[in-house]
């Protein structure tokens, strides 16, 4: 019998751990699919953040560094820096680069650096149980907000890629969704063009891509996915912010 | 040979390139900032890259990026910098990574001073990071030593899979010396068959510093330690200085080490028996070089630019079998040979007074 559909090789086959509703399968399911159509498996280096995705080492296909919490990106350069010809990733969640990170995003992205970031934002740090993250949703009650963020201590939600965006060097720059099949379909596209556009040199490119943690948001998966639907999408700005004239053609 | 005229730090760099370093990642701090300024202006010629980072934090992750690759690969920075890369010399160790750093050692606490120290000495031996790690550590006393053992730092590094220190001070660091240059020595290295770079032929590689059980946690330390054990065993370094029928010992390293040749040999002058031993290794700490000393020595002073850090590893060498004192300055001073002679002859009870 033929075969229509199968796991993409992208992926080890490794079980998923992740938690039941969480979001981080369609992502990796993404980035798999998008090494296999690209045909570049075996020739890229992954490198893994701490936090939920931490063990995603496993996961993929390709070879893989795990790093330092929030420094996914200075490992990433190094390798980069030393195998210019390699295509590089990092996948990291919204507290790895959007908080003990940010000085990396910033200057990889100043750089230049012909690497690839994929952004994990489910608007908490999952791992260490739902804390209060910079990308936490003004009155978000997590377990360092537990009267809900207050602005006035905290400050308003960081939208990390409209920083990203203003910089020259960051040539790609894309906030995508993966919360109905219309926005898995743009998040991927949006993902592959990010690969592509380190393929061809073009300088750095990052993709965020707003997720659930239903676990610590103590909702439902069907319930976070509306919650990501009407709380985060007005607040974060969606789509691609930055294209290259190159890009826009593929 | 040729010999040219450098200063300390020009020659880590020029040792560096010589070694096949073809990375370079850092941030500029006194007094360390030649080493980064001169493989800017030399390591593109070789064929390198030299990238200047963000912070010190940045420049420990991108050395620990490339290391994961194979290519040789080193940072320079000075003891506030080597503060902050204490997080990725940790995850180094861990994923055993063979990444070169240098620290030139000045005054602290804090943003401290700009002059010679040696007050880095606990952070640099006993770990520095979280975790229980060991660096090699490498004392150069002279711009010599500064160019031969950062070279031979990239062979320890890969023998051993594990990161190596060059621990210099500011005045070694700044001194103008000359310095034979040569070429590195061709020796056997273990294969690189963890490397990553695409897994094109082969099954995928993956270098992480996590245990995902506490079994593996064990099993991790068990095989570090296992390392650590044989560098101990094979790698310990020393210099003797007028040893042989030595009833006092003065203990010295780096900088400290060359003041005590000095002391030596005034004392010698004035009939008092005084050798030197200049730990190399400061870890492995060189025990070796102390055992035969145990029962056949009065008492040691060691010099130090610090508080009293060295001292705690010679006493444990001679097994607190004879008194041990310590003689020092801080802040960035350095103690004249005269001084650490007064120090000497007063705490052994000695005459300073040419006997006839």
């Amino acid at each position: 019998m033929e075969v229509i559909f199968k796991r993409t090789t992208g992926l080890t086959g490794v079980p998923f751990h992740y938690c039941p509703g969480c979001t981080h399968g369609i992502i990796h399911r993404i980035i798999g699919e998008v090494m296999e159509e690209l045909d570049i498996i075996e020739d890229t280096i992954g490198v893994a953040p701490v936090g939920c995705a931490g063990f995603s080492l496993d996961l993929f296909s390709c070879d893989f560094v795990g790093a330092a919490h929030g420094r996914a990106q200075a490992v990433a350069t190094g390798i980069k820096r030393a195998l210019p010809d390699k295509m590089v990733f990092t996948y990291q969640g919204d507290g790895d680069i959007a908080a003990i990170g940010t000085a990396h995003a910033i200057h990889v992205a100043a750089r230049g650096e012909k690497i690839t970031s994929i952004m994990v934002n489910n608007a908490v740090f999952g791992m260490t149980g739902g804390q209060m993250a910079p990308t936490t949703l003004a009155g978000q009650i997590t377990t360092t907000s537990p009267y809900g963020r207050d602005c006035a201590l905290s400050g308003p939600p960081i939208d990390l890629p409209k920083t990203i965006a203003t910089l020259e060097g960051a040539v790609y720059v894309a906030s995508v969704a993966v919360d109905c099949p219309k926005n898995i379909f743009a998040a991927k596209k949006a993902i592959k063009k990010a690969f592509q556009v380190q393929q061809l040199g073009l300088g750095f490119s990052l993709v965020s891509v707003l997720s659930t943690c239903p676990t610590n948001w103590g909702l439902s998966p069907v319930d976070s996915l509306k919650w990501l639907q009407e709380k985060m999408l007005p607040i974060y700005q969606m789509g691609e912010l930055k294209i290259p004239e190159e890009v826009k053609a593929l | 040979m040729k010999k040219v005229l450098m200063k300390g730090n020009e020659a880590i760099a020029e040792a560096a390139i010589q070694a096949g370093c073809k990375l370079f990642f850092g941030y500029p701090i006194t007094p360390s900032t030649e080493v980064v300024e001169y493989l800017s202006k030399h390591l593109p010629k070789a064929g390198g890259t030299v990238l200047q980072g963000e912070d010190e934090v940045a420049s420990i992750n991108m050395c620990y990026g490339a290391a994961t690759t194979g290519t040789r690969v080193m940072t320079a920075t000075s003891s506030p910098g080597f503060s902050l890369k204490q997080e990725g010399i940790s995850y180094l160790a861990a994923a055993q990574l063979p990444v070169v750093v240098v620290n030139v050692n000045r005054a602290g606490p804090g943003l401290g001073g700009l002059g010679p120290a040696q007050s880095d000495y606990f952070q640099c031996t006993k770990g520095g990071g979280h975790g229980d790690y060991r660096l090699i550590v490498l004392a150069p006393s002279k711009s010599q030593e500064l160019y031969d053992f950062t070279m031979e730092a990239f062979d320890l590094a890969d023998k051993y899979r594990n990161p190596v220190l060059i621990l210099a001070d500011g005045f070694l660091g700044q001194m103008m010396e000359p310095v034979e240059i040569k070429e590195r020595l061709r020796v056997e290295l273990p294969p690189q068959d963890w490397v990553v770079g695409g897994c094109r032929g082969r099954e995928k590689r993956k270098i992480v510093s996590y245990s995902l059980t506490n079994e593996i946690g064990e099993a991790n330390c068990l095989q570090w330690q296992a390392k650590y054990e044989e560098i101990q065993k094979t790698e310990q370094r020393w210099e003797e200085f007028y040893t042989e029928d030595a009833e006092y010992l003065v203990v010295g390293y780096g900088t400290c080490g060359r003041i005590g040749k000095s002391v030596v040999l005034n004392a010698r002058k004035l009939g008092i028996k005084l050798g030197l031993i200049r730990p190399i290794t400061l870890w492995p700490f060189p025990e070796k070089g102390f055992a035969p000393f145990k029962d056949k020595i009065k008492g040691i002073v060691t010099v130090e630019l610090n508080a009293g850090q060295m001292i705690e590893d010679v006493k444990l060498a001679v097994e607190c079998r004879m008194p041990v004192y310590l003689c020092n300055r801080q802040g960035g001073m350095m103690p004249s040979e005269n001084e650490v002679l007064a120090f000497v002859a007063k705490v052994f009870d000695l005459s300073l007074v040419r006997e006839a």
